[in-house]
């Protein structure tokens, strides 16, 4: 008798206890669901995150925690505390070994979104991905205090386009009191989209920032601040005082430990400089801690549908010796009986492994847009990879082993009922 | 190796588990070529056992079994199944089928285990062919009855496929286990004479066991247990 012949019988034999066999088989597909999904969330995590900014050497804000730095500055997740003066700024970009710098004011939303102060050096020099540098999808970057230009998500969830005007918010309300509803800014321009926090966010001049907040250093707004004309703003001075980040592109990349050094330790006001790279892998290690502890946990979670097979194997052991009695009569050699029991759980383990990777599948596929979307990062790498097809393996073969046990069982049984079962 | 007797046995000892109080000691049995036997034993007596060390399922601890004409007790357990598997036909008391195949496949099961058989019924157009030609003669050939789980199927039909699964491919022994204690006075005549029938008309030798001394009368020849066995009634 062929394998393929034992296969289907131990098929139908599955088929005929369709209700814990589908049990059985959903506990190995949650399990193996949980654990590719733990690892899909991570890797794609990584990557995503790793996309996000490419091409600047460093990144240069008040002293903070460097995690904290790249945070608040490449992913808008958090809050500088402190700030760097604008001749500080300035300094940083006289360096001779400094090609370009972009500077950052963070700090107010609109709807949600974060609003950046910025300027044209950013559309030059970010770059994302893989050297990808930003492109304008509609219309054109911004070259008025009062214009601004939209990532691509902003665009498309608040239905902005050219010629929008928008009101900016204090602090990072979702609008209401804090409104700087005195002074609004028009879209000129929309960026397509990068699948980065870049997305998110609203870009205007740095000028346009400071303008903004005239009449309003105090945090809140003066009640002199709407007698304020825009006449009056476009004739102050409205090179910002303090900017939130710098990111720096350097001459030559082979200095950029030099210069993280020398800015580091640099006299007068405090500075952190940190390389993204180096920050992002301190922040692996911070949640590899984590990501370990959760994929132990769904290793365990696998050994207990694994257990399952066993368990919905052994427990049709008894109901089913006249079956093996019928078989070893018709001419079954125990090798059969042992191959028929084996063959059940490894069709538990694969089927149900199989179903596992089509769930998590499924399950990014509706899930992973609302992810990029609340996040602003897109998880990169969802697709089948290399990992689906070994866990399938390694279910199977575990399932495989595990089969061992029932089928030694029902192997000796056989031997010893022989033709008739003594129940 | 139809000339061989089906059945030759000599000194035969077995005890379950390798005990030392034997239940069978039977000292010489012959069963011929093309004999219908029927073997009356009451229930205890190791009339199963005896089917189980004919059919190789079981090894003795001593003397010799010869089934048409192969020394059971010397082959290897996988030449004794490979001879099972090619040369016997089996019908049980009840629950004779596998619930989760169909009729057809029920009946055709042997021919997944055996080269031989399937060998032997390739003229024939194959395992399915034949299976629905056994089936038809033993009255099974409604479609939608064939079409119904095995479960469904009545005590009497199930113990007629049976027969069409122990006959399939030309075995040259059968071996029925009170294949009609389920079935009623009428229903355990017609069966018994079907059986016989199909036994002689495939040649094949049949060897019947029962309690119901009853039912003797249909075969060619009647032994009892007990008067072959020494051991006696232990069980």
């Amino acid at each position: 008798m062929s394998g393929g012949s034992i296969l289907g019988l131990a098929w139908r034999s599955l088929m005929n206890r369709k209700g814990s066999a589908l049990l059985t088989l959903l506990a190995v597909a949650l399990s193996v669901a949980l654990f590719l999904g733990v690892d899909k969330a991570r890797n794609g995590a990584r990557a995503g995150f790793d996309n996000t900014i490419s091409g600047t050497d460093l990144i240069v804000g008040a002293p903070t925690g460097q995690i904290n730095l790249l945070l608040y500055s490449v992913f808008r997740l958090g809050n500088a505390t402190a700030e760097i003066s604008w001749p500080t700024y300035q300094d940083i970009a006289g360096r001779s070994d400094v090609a370009w710098t972009i500077p950052v004011s963070l700090g107010d939303s609109h709807r949600g979104f974060r609003v950046m102060g910025t300027n044209a050096a950013y559309f030059e020099h970010y770059k994302y991905g893989s050297g990808t540098a930003l492109e304008i999808a509609e219309g054109r970057r911004f070259d008025d205090i009062y214009e601004a230009v939209l990532g691509a998500s902003v665009a498309r969830e608040l239905g902005y386009g050219l010629g929008s005007e928008i009101v900016l918010t204090h602090g990072l309300g979702a609008g209401g009191l804090t409104d700087h509803d005195d002074k609004p800014f028009i879209v000129t321009g929309v960026l397509a989209p990068t699948g980065t926090p870049v997305d998110q966010t609203i870009h205007i001049p740095l000028e346009g920032m400071t303008a903004i907040h005239v009449g309003w250093e105090t945090g809140t707004k003066s009640p002199l601040a709407d007698t304020i004309t825009e006449d009056m703003i476009r004739s102050f001075d409205l090179t910002p005082k303090t900017i939130t980040a710098v990111f720096l592109g350097l001459e030559r990349r082979g200095t950029i430990l030099t210069t993280q050094r020398a800015l580091n330790t640099r006299a007068g006001e405090p500075l952190l400089a940190i390389i993204p790279g180096v920050a992002l892998g301190e922040l692996w290690q911070v949640t590899s801690v984590v990501e370990r502890a959760l994929i132990a946990v769904s290793i365990f979670v696998i050994a207990v549908g694994l257990v399952s097979v066993l368990i919905s194997i052994l427990t049709s052991l008894n109901e089913r010796r006249r079956e093996m009695s019928i078989l070893r009569a018709t001419g079954a050699r125990p090798g059969h009986i042992f191959f028929l029991m084996v063959a059940e759980a490894g069709l538990l383990g694969f089927v149900g492994a199989l179903l596992g990777v089509l769930i998590v599948q499924a399950g990014l596929f509706v899930l992973g847009p609302m992810l990029a979307s609340s996040y602003g990062v897109k998880l990169q790498g969802l697709g089948l990879a290399a990992i689906d097809l070994w866990t399938i393996l390694a279910v199977t073969a575990a399932a495989i082993f595990i089969g061992f046990i029932p089928a030694i069982m029902a192997l000796r049984r056989s031997l010893a009922d022989g033709l008739t079962v003594k129940l | 190796m139809t000339d061989q007797p089906a059945i030759e046995i000599r000194d035969l000892r077995f005890a379950w588990d390798g005990g030392s109080t034997p239940l069978l000691d039977i000292p010489a049995f012959d069963m011929g070529a093309d004999e219908r036997l029927f073997l009356r034993g009451p229930s205890g007596s190791g009339k199963s056992t005896l089917l189980g060390l004919i059919a190789g399922v079981l090894e003795p601890q001593s003397g010799s079994i010869r089934v048409l004409g192969e020394d059971m007790s010397s082959l290897s357990g996988a030449k004794r199944d490979r001879m099972r598997a090619d040369h016997l036909g089996v019908i049980f008391q009840m629950f004779n089928l596998v619930p989760y195949l169909s009729v057809v496949q029920n009946v055709t099961l042997p021919c997944r285990f055996s080269q031989a058989r399937r060998a032997a019924i390739a003229a024939a157009g194959g395992p399915v062919e034949e299976a629905r030609r056994l089936l038809a003669r033993l009255g099974l050939t409604d479609e939608k009855l064939l079409a119904r789980p095995v479960t469904e199927l009545s005590v009497g039909q199930q113990q007629r496929v049976a027969v069409a699964r122990a006959l399939i491919g030309g075995p040259n022994l059968l071996i029925a286990d009170e294949p009609t204690s389920a079935l009623d006075a009428d229903a355990r005549d017609r069966f018994i004479e079907l059986l016989n029938e199909e036994a002689s008309q495939s040649g094949a030798a049949l060897l019947f066991v029962s309690h119901d001394g009853a039912l003797a009368s249909h075969f060619d020849r009647s032994v009892d247990l007990s008067e072959l066995n020494r051991a006696g009634v232990a069980a």
